[in-house]
Formats: structure tokens, C-alpha cells, sequence
């Protein structure tokens, strides 16, 4: 799931800040415009380009943006872009291009060549993230930080990529240009998935304003029986789980099921204890995370990155298990939270 | 009771129906923003600012772009195929084995809060899936798509669902932290993180044994998917023969 972030209070500098990330990210996004472009083979290579040069964008110049012209248009500027965005992938215009890729031969003898070393860089990563996590997080000269404090993991995970990579030139012989160029076709094959988890974001923004989690509430109110225990359970369970499939995330859902029929109801109303309650209801709010494309980071991205011909297929994997869980979830539930 | 607002609602059924109508997420997920917005009485030009506002601030869940050069440099030179040789062997490296083992690992790492050890960019796609295919390849032999596609699905399921059931025994994950802030700020005191983190554990093994068990009957399923394949096969050759 897509932790919020933990926000503490150090107001420090760092080298490896958010916002060099961001940039760095909007980087590579327009190297992929760039090469969209050149691509002579391409289908749909403007409006493909266009598409990710209104997603890079943000990266790159959102936060100057916000420096130069204040927040208020730098938001209006972002919002249009990303009405853009959806209209371009709505209507099919966004495609997958040629690339240039070696034959079987060619792979298996650099393969042989290279050897196990190839493991190294893939390995380095998670094995980079974790020891600068919990070890080098808060190394800093002079109160400036190498990592964004407030975004320790994701800052540790772009030096693992960073150090990864130039392992990886040195076992292989392909440039880290070379490789920017090769993650074209992995981005082209995730296409419009890999900006599902920010559209969902934003809706879940939209909702808050709009007070869509009380009228929710008011709706469950309507179909409760206040007594029935069991119904209550499943009521919640079940709503967990398809308000995540709704929401593509669990943490939208957990505060608006809790506080609309969990905290009113099971603990107010029958003094279910807190801890179990909260702790499988948000388990059973992950149930529906597995059947939802709309976790698109978790269900579409990997049927993507898998080439799979059928997208949904991880979700249709997932399913059985999802099923099985919730209903053990339910019953788990009614008989643990109840004391009297 | 009587006086409910329905409006707000719109969006869900948006995305419902888009989602049936199988337009795109993007297109479904933007309308139903629009929808609510406008359906609330929101200034337009309000409603845009929060578009690209909550944008902006979810610009961190983009960050597995910047994984994507090194996995893509490593399979030009051959990754993938590396990974299938190493798998050839080992003895006794079944897909379910090793998807079993994968299971039970990245469970524990993520109840150990160590939640980017892996994922679907990082392993899943490079290491995982080539394994578990090598081993199928070197069990039944050459496999139809179908069978690839279904191999490759329960590889990534497995990052999921191991990920998933096993991160909120960590009580410093997000999630747990989420639960306890919750309780506090609606006046339910006397809970702290470690025992949401405790009641974690009941599903988490529940997780376990319902997925180790479908992967324990995995392998006799592609057995017989294989073995139709190839009926099927002969079948059509008989037929173009005749």
C-alpha cells in the first residue's frame, strides 16, 4: 500500500531532497519525450509524446511554479494539464512505439558473458534502500542532510537506483543513457497505469471537499439494523473491502467505513474492543485492494510490466484468496471483538 | 434521516459505470471528479485547483519510474535469461517451491517493516517471474502463452498478497500508524500501535496457509492445463492430416 508520508517536524536542507527527486523524475520522463519524438516508427508519436510531456511538466517545473506565480495558478495550470492528460489516454492516444530489441542469441551470449554479476544491480536496490534507511538516514555535514528527512525511504531508493545503475554500467557495457532509453519500452507497456495512483489521489481530494465520506455514512445508516451483530460485521468487512475497490486504496476507505459504522455501532454501540476491530476491518479493506484495477500500482502495472495479454489477469489470480481472507476476516472478527 | 444529500454520491456511481462501460480509468476517474465537483456546487475554477493540488502532493507515487532504466539496462544484457539458466540448476526447483519460499519470505520481511526488500518493479518483473517460468520450463518442457501469462500472474499475486498481509504487524508502518491516529483523535484511548500490530497476526497467518495451499495445487494444475494443451494439439494435427 502507498504509506502517507511521515511527516516530522525537521525543517532541514538535504541533498537528496524531495524536490531533486521530483526533478530528476522530470527528467527522465522528457529523455522518453525526446525519444517518443524520434521515434520514426512510432503511431501515435505526438499525442504519446504530448502526454508525457504534460506529466513530466509537473515534475520538472511544478515547484518553480510555485516559487514564480504562487500556488493558486501553478494548481490551475497542473489541473488542466491532467484534464489533458485523461482526454489523450481516454481516447486511445497513447500507444506503445518500436524499439530496438536484440535477439535471443544476442541475450543468451551476454548473458553467459556477464554471468551472475547481472544480479547485482537488481539486488542492490532493495539492499541500498534499507542499510541508507535505517542506517545513513540521518547523516548529515552541518545541518545539511544527504537525505529529505521527511522522505527518507523514497530518498534512499533514488540513490539505490542511482548506484545501481552505474554498477550496472560497469558490468554490462550499456550507458546509463542507454538504459534511460531502454525503460522506454517498460514505460510505453505500463503507459497510462502509472498515472491511475495520482488521478485516484486527486478524486480522493475532490471527495473530502465535496463531503462525500458523511453522505456515505447517511446511506450505511439506512440499511443497519443497530442490532443485529453479525450483519454489523459484515457490513463493515464488506463495505472495507468494496469502498477500496472503489477507491483503489485502503486508506480512503478505512476512515470513512470506521467513523460511518465501526465506531458508531460495533464500539459505542456494543463495546467491540478497538484494537481488533480497526486492525482486521483495514485487513479487509486490503481484500479488495487485491480485486480492484483500480490499485492499478499493484493489479495493472504488474500485468504491464509481465506482458500479460490479459490485464486482469493478476486480479483473477488474486481473487480466490481475497475471498477466502474476508470471509475468515468476518468471522475472525465477530468472534474476537465482543467481550461480554 | 429523510433529508440525505445524495449528491456527493455521484462520483461512485461514475466510477461504477464508467468502469463497466469499460472506458478508461483515467477518463472514468477525472469525470468523477468533475461530476462531484459541479454535483456539490464547487466553484469550477476551485475544483480545478484541488485537481492539481492533490496531483502535486501525490507526485512521490511516481517514483518507481526512476527503478524502471536499471531493470531495463540489466534485461538488454540479458537478465531475464540469466535468471531462467541459475533456476535450471538448482534440483528440485519447482514453481511452486519457489513461489512458496518467495511467499513466506517477503512476508516476514514486511512484518519486519522491511517493505522495499521487493516489489513488482523491482523482483517480481526481473528475478521472480523468469525463475518460476525457467523452473516450469524445466519441469514440463516448453510452455504455451496461457500457461506463461497464468505462471507470471500468480508470481506477481504472491508479491501482493505477501506484502499486503504481512506489513501491518510492523507497527511503525503507515497503516498502523493511520489506525492509532484515528482512534485518538475520535477519544478512544489506551490502544497503542502494538496492539493493533498484535491483532494483525491472526489474518497474516490466515494469509499464509490460504495461499500456500492454493500454490501447493498449483503445480498439478498447470500439470493438467499442459497435458489438455497438448491433446488439443494433437487433435488439430490429426484434424489437418485428415
Amino acid at each position: 500500500m502507498s504509506a502517507p508520508v511521515n511527516e516530522n517536524t525537521v525543517n532541514s536542507t538535504a541533498i537528496i531532497s524531495i524536490e531533486n527527486i521530483y526533478l530528476l523524475i522530470g527528467f527522465v520522463v522528457m529523455f522518453l519525450v525526446v525519444k517518443t519524438l524520434q521515434d520514426k516508427q512510432h503511431p501515435q508519436k505526438y499525442t504519446t509524446a504530448l502526454f508525457w510531456f504534460l506529466f513530466g511538466n509537473v515534475f520538472l517545473f511544478g515547484d518553480l511554479s510555485i516559487k514564480l506565480i504562487g500556488e493558486s495558478l501553478t494548481y490551475q495550470w497542473v489541473g488542466f494539464s491532467v484534464i489533458a492528460i485523461a482526454l489523450l489516454a481516454g481516447f486511445g492516444k497513447v500507444s506503445m512505439g518500436s524499439y530496438h530489441q536484440p535477439s535471443a542469441e544476442q541475450l543468451e551470449s551476454d548473458a553467459k558473458r556477464i554471468g551472475n554479476k547481472l544480479f547485482v544491480p537488481a539486488v542492490l536496490i532493495p539492499v541500498v534502500t534499507v542499510v541508507c534507511t535505517l542506517l545513513l538516514s540521518n547523516l548529515n555535514i552541518a545541518e545539511v542532510y544527504l537525505f529529505d528527512q521527511k522522505h527518507v525511504t523514497l530518498a534512499s531508493l533514488t540513490l539505490a537506483c542511482g548506484v545501481a545503475l552505474i554498477v550496472a554500467w560497469r558490468f554490462t557495457s550499456g550507458s546509463p543513457f542507454q538504459a534511460l532509453s531502454e525503460s522506454r519500452r517498460l514505460v510505453d507497456s505500463i503507459g497510462w497505469a502509472a498515472i491511475l495512483p495520482q488521478m485516484l489521489a486527486m478524486l480522493g481530494g475532490v471527495f473530502i471537499v465535496a463531503n462525500t465520506g458523511t453522505a456515505i455514512q447517511d446511506l450505511v445508516k439506512l440499511f443497519i439494523s443497530p442490532d443485529n451483530r453479525f450483519m454489523l460485521v459484515v457490513l463493515y468487512c464488506v463495505g472495507m473491502a468494496l469502498f477500496t475497490m472503489i477507491m483503489g486504496n485502503a486508506f480512503a476507505a478505512f476512515p470513512v467505513m470506521t467513523a460511518g459504522v465501526a465506531l458508531p455501532f460495533l464500539i459505542e454501540g456494543h463495546g467491540a474492543a478497538a484494537a481488533p476491530l480497526v486492525a482486521i476491518g483495514m485487513y479487509s479493506g486490503y481484500c479488495g485492494t487485491l480485486m480492484t484495477p483500480m490499485a492499478a500500482n499493484f493489479n495493472i502495472v504488474p500485468a504491464a510490466l509481465l506482458d500479460l495479454k490479459d490485464k486482469y489477469q493478476v486480479i483473477k489470480v488474486q481473487i480466490p484468496t481475497a475471498i477466502a481472507l474476508l470471509i475468515i476476516n468476518i468471522f475472525l472478527m465477530y468472534g474476537v471483538i465482543f467481550n461480554d | 434521516m429523510f433529508d440525505l444529500n445524495y449528491m456527493p454520491l455521484i462520483g461512485i456511481l461514475v466510477v461504477v459505470v464508467g468502469f463497466a462501460l469499460k472506458f478508461n480509468p483515467l477518463l472514468v476517474v477525472t469525470a468523477a471528479g468533475l461530476a462531484t465537483g459541479i454535483a456539490v456546487d464547487m466553484d469550477f475554477i476551485a475544483l480545478i485547483e484541488t485537481f492539481g493540488e492533490k496531483f502535486m502532493n501525490s507526485r512521490q507515487l511516481a517514483s518507481f519510474l526512476l527503478i524502471l532504466p536499471v531493470i531495463a539496462i540489466l534485461e538488454r544484457y540479458g537478465l531475464q535469461q540469466r535468471a531462467k539458466t541459475w533456476i535450471a540448476n538448482i534440483k528440485g526447483a519447482t514453481t511452486t517451491r519457489i513461489l512458496s519460499m518467495y511467499f513466506v519470505v517477503r512476508e516476514c520481511s514486511a512484518a519486519l517493516g522491511l517493505l522495499s526488500l521487493a516489489g513488482q518493479a523491482q523482483t517480481v518483473r526481473p528475478l521472480l517471474a523468469p525463475m518460476v517460468l525457467g523452473a516450469a520450463t524445466n519441469t514440463h518442457g516448453d510452455l504455451p502463452k496461457p500457461i506463461k501469462d497464468l505462471i507470471s500472474a500468480h508470481a506477481a499475486a504472491c508479491d501482493n498478497i505477501a506484502v499486503f498481509f504481512g506489513e501491518d504487524i510492523f507497527i511503525a508502518f503507515g497503516a498502523v500508524l493511520l489506525m492509532d491516529a484515528f482512534l485518538k483523535e475520535n477519544g478512544i484511548a489506551g490502544i497503542e500501535p502494538l496492539h493493533i500490530g498484535l491483532w494483525a497476526i491472526p489474518t497474516a497467518i490466515a494469509a499464509l496457509i490460504v495461499h500456500l495451499f492454493r500454490l501447493a495445487r498449483f503445480e498439478a494444475k498447470i500439470r493438467n492445463l499442459i497435458a489438455e494443451h497438448k491433446s488439443q494439439q494433437t487433435k488439430n494435427a490429426e484434424g489437418a492430416l485428415s
